[in-house]
């Protein structure tokens, strides 16, 4: 139970900047996701945190303690490895009860707290067997509880559900972050899962190529994402992008795409202006408003290609060249080939500066 | 006749392997059967001159007293012999296969410098590289007691002058300990390619969980390595012991190259007189080629049992895959 926190951290293998210069806190207890593409530095962050790999510059801390030089097994840690690591030679049992024989644990007690964190995780009937025996996700959760077992202060989890069914992964997913409240321990996950990250995170960490993106609460990362990667990266379907520039006519502000031009709120433009003149419009499907008939303000374009989703349906709309994505409701009827109007609600459209890629609002 | 593909399928791999076989046959089996066969005459000196001519010849008598002399005390010298085999196995063996555990350990995990350690893996192949007698040689004059390094190098450790040899090649138990270390340099660089071989190919992640759990790098080596690497060291320990049982070659070249009575009377002097060795000073410096056979026979025995000893014990498939790391 302690505070984690990584100060100006960098990992370099030879030119390959693994982690550039990570600023994070963790708080004591919080449940922190790792979120990002694969490559972009997401282990090696945890690793750097396990103690296993030393940074390359930059200091860790637990609760205000620098603790970059102490090896892995003072740290009181547990990870669950993205590859599992389970000891082939060891049964679960033994798998389960090692960190437990390292701390010289009295055997009574490391019988019943292997049973009970088997037994947690339904794996109970699984004790005497060799990881060589068991599925993708029985390993997975043989790794979780072996994790679990010794009572770490924090808890590093690398894709600990990637290979579970969907049914088992939902309840694995509310089991951990019940867990994780129950013992209170600081926890940092790492998926590629927004959902996941979304569903389970008190805050995320959004990475790209070994340097974070932003880092907040997820309904923050989905509503204000602090650059156009974040934006394209929360979210399913993605976030739609349209270049274009800003300009003036008559004291009013328009967005002009080359194609379409829409009216915009003269603050709004004022703003978007002082910054940059060139500019990325970004709009979210589930925030389309798709009618028609013509309507003021509205962006015309072709229906395409109508994907069923079952309780929505994903509209791709061509509008000139540019494909748009658009979240619907199955009732409306619509055909490709058909003329439609996009309509796009002001306070939940997003610009970014083009060259830099920051979010302006 | 039109030769179907399913038969030419089945004929070349044959074909391929002729030349193997005709191989094995005159390298391997040809010589054992002889050898058996020669454990059972009274060939010496006085009738090889006949058997060479006609391998018929009745000068040449079929006998069962080579063997009645061995297993029933007839040369008083073989247990000596027995004994110096034993020693000699074990603890090259020991060297071979436990000690160069030890290194390649140090050398590929506990040393995180890797040219170093490249450095080092490297230096420790040089004796098996360089040819046999140069090896033989090197090791005469580094022993030398008046211009050899090895004395110098001990009395400067701080080893009292009365402690150290007149001859590491005749006085016991130094001689002994010679041959030990002769041989324990060249066969540990086997063990070390083996062994440092499937300690690189365990994955790290397995390591770096072992860390994490709380373990020390010792705990590491005792409980992840060590136990990764059962069948690499069992295949080491099999494939030693077989060759450690039949090798002489090191010691008749360090022992063979002094004057005076020969090899075989040094040899037993230095109380070196290995099994093998033993056979073939009966054969090459008494020309008891009957006995000497006969001799070799009991070795030929003992090395098949082992062998069908470890493969009930290890199971035949694991033991021909060397590096297998069990992940
Ligand atoms: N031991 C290493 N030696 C050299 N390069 C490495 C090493 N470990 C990682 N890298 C590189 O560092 C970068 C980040 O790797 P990392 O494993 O942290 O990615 P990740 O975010 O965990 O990706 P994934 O989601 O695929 O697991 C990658 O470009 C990778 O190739
Ligand atoms: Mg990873």
């Amino acid at each position: 139970m302690v505070k984690v926190v990584l100060k100006e951290v960098s990992k370099y293998f030879g030119k390959v900047r693994a982690v550039d210069n990570l600023n994070l806190e963790i708080k004591d207890g919080e449940f922190v996701a790792l979120l990002g593409p694969s490559g972009c530095g997401k282990t090696t962050t945890l690793l750097m945190i396990a103690g296993i790999y030393k940074p390359t510059k930059g200091r860790i801390y637990f609760d205000n303690e620098d603790i970059t030089d102490l090896p892995p097994k003072d740290r009181n840690i547990g990870m669950v490895f993205q590859s599992y690591a389970l000891y082939p030679h060891m049964t679960v049992y033994n798998n389960i009860a090692f960190p437990l024989k390292l701390k010289k644990t009295p055997k009574h007690v490391i019988h019943e707290k292997v049973v009970k964190v088997a037994r947690l995780l339904r794996i109970d009937n699984l004790l005497d067997r060799k990881p060589s025996q068991l599925s993708g996700g029985q390993q997975q959760r043989v790794a979780l509880a072996r994790a679990l077992v010794k009572e770490p202060d924090v808890l590093l989890l690398d894709e600990p559900l990637s290979n579970l069914d969907a049914k088992l992964r939902i309840y694995m997913r509310a089991e951990l972050k019940r867990l994780q409240k129950e013992l209170k321990v600081t926890t940092i996950y790492v998926t590629h899962d927004q959902v996941e990250a979304m569903s389970m995170a008190d805050r995320i960490a959004v990475m790209n190529q070994g340097k974070l993106q932003q880092y907040a609460e997820p309904n923050i990362l989905y509503d204000k994402p602090a650059n156009i990667f974040v934006a394209g990266f929360i979210g399913n379907p993605p976030m739609n992008f349209i270049e274009g520039s800003i300009m003036e006519v008559n004291g009013e502000y328009y967005f002009d795409s080359g194609v379409f031009k829409l009216k915009i709120h003269r603050s709004l433009g004022e703003m978007i202006s002082s910054k940059t003149e060139e500019a990325i419009l970004g709009f979210r499907p589930e925030h389309i408003k798709l009618v028609t008939t013509k309507a003021p303000n509205a962006i015309k374009g072709i229906v395409y290609v109508v994907e069923p989703l079952g309780r929505d349906m994903v509209v791709n709309i061509k509008v000139n060249d540019t494909i748009i994505k658009a979240l619907a409701s199955p009732e409306i009827q619509l055909t490709p080939g058909q003329q439609i109007y996009i309509i796009l609600d002001e306070r939940k459209i997003h610009f970014f500066n083009k060259s830099t890629g920051e979010a302006i609002v | 006749m039109r030769i179907t593909r399913a038969v030419m399928k089945k004929i070349i791999p044959w074909l391929f392997l002729t030349p193997v076989i005709i191989f094995i046959i005159l390298s391997w089996v040809a010589p054992v059967a002889l050898t058996l066969y020669l454990g059972f005459t009274d060939l010496s000196i006085k009738n090889f001159l006949a058997f060479i001519r006609d391998f018929f010849t009745p000068e040449v008598h079929i006998t069962l007293e080579n063997f009645e002399k061995i297993f029933f005390g007839g040369d008083p010298y073989l247990p000596e012999v027995l004994k110096i085999t034993i020693i000699y196995v074990v603890s090259v063996l020991a060297i071979n296969a436990f000690y160069s555990l030890i290194l390649s350990i140090s050398i590929a995990y506990f040393l995180k410098h890797d040219y170093l350690s490249l450095f080092l893996r490297v230096s420790w192949l040089l004796p098996r590289i360089t040819p046999g007698v140069i090896y033989a040689l090197m090791w005469n004059w580094f022993i030398d007691p008046r211009y050899g390094m090895l004395n110098t190098l001990l009395s400067l450790a701080g080893i009292p002058k009365e402690m150290l040899p007149q001859s590491w090649l005749l006085d016991k138990p130094y001689s002994q300990i010679l041959m030990i270390m002769v041989n324990g340099y060249i066969g540990a660089s086997f063990g070390m390619i083996v062994y440092t071989a499937a300690i690189k190919s365990i994955p790290p992640d397995l390591i770096n969980a072992a860390l994490v759990d709380g373990a020390n790098e010792f705990q590491v080596a005792r409980h992840i390595i060590i136990p990764l690497l059962k069948w690499p060291i069992f295949f080491v320990v099999a494939w030693q012991t077989l060759s450690l049982l039949a090798s002489y070659e090191q010691i008749l070249l360090i022992w063979g190259a002094g004057g005076g009575g020969g090899y075989a009377g040094i040899a037993r002097a230095a109380g070196v007189m290995v099994w093998a060795l033993y056979s073939y000073s009966k054969a090459f410096s008494e020309y008891q080629y009957g006995y000497a056979s006969a001799i070799s026979v009991v070795l030929v025995v003992v090395g098949i049992a082992l062998i069908l000893i470890y493969f009930k014990l290890f199971g035949f498939s694991r033991l021909m895959a060397p590096s297998k790391v069990e992940v």
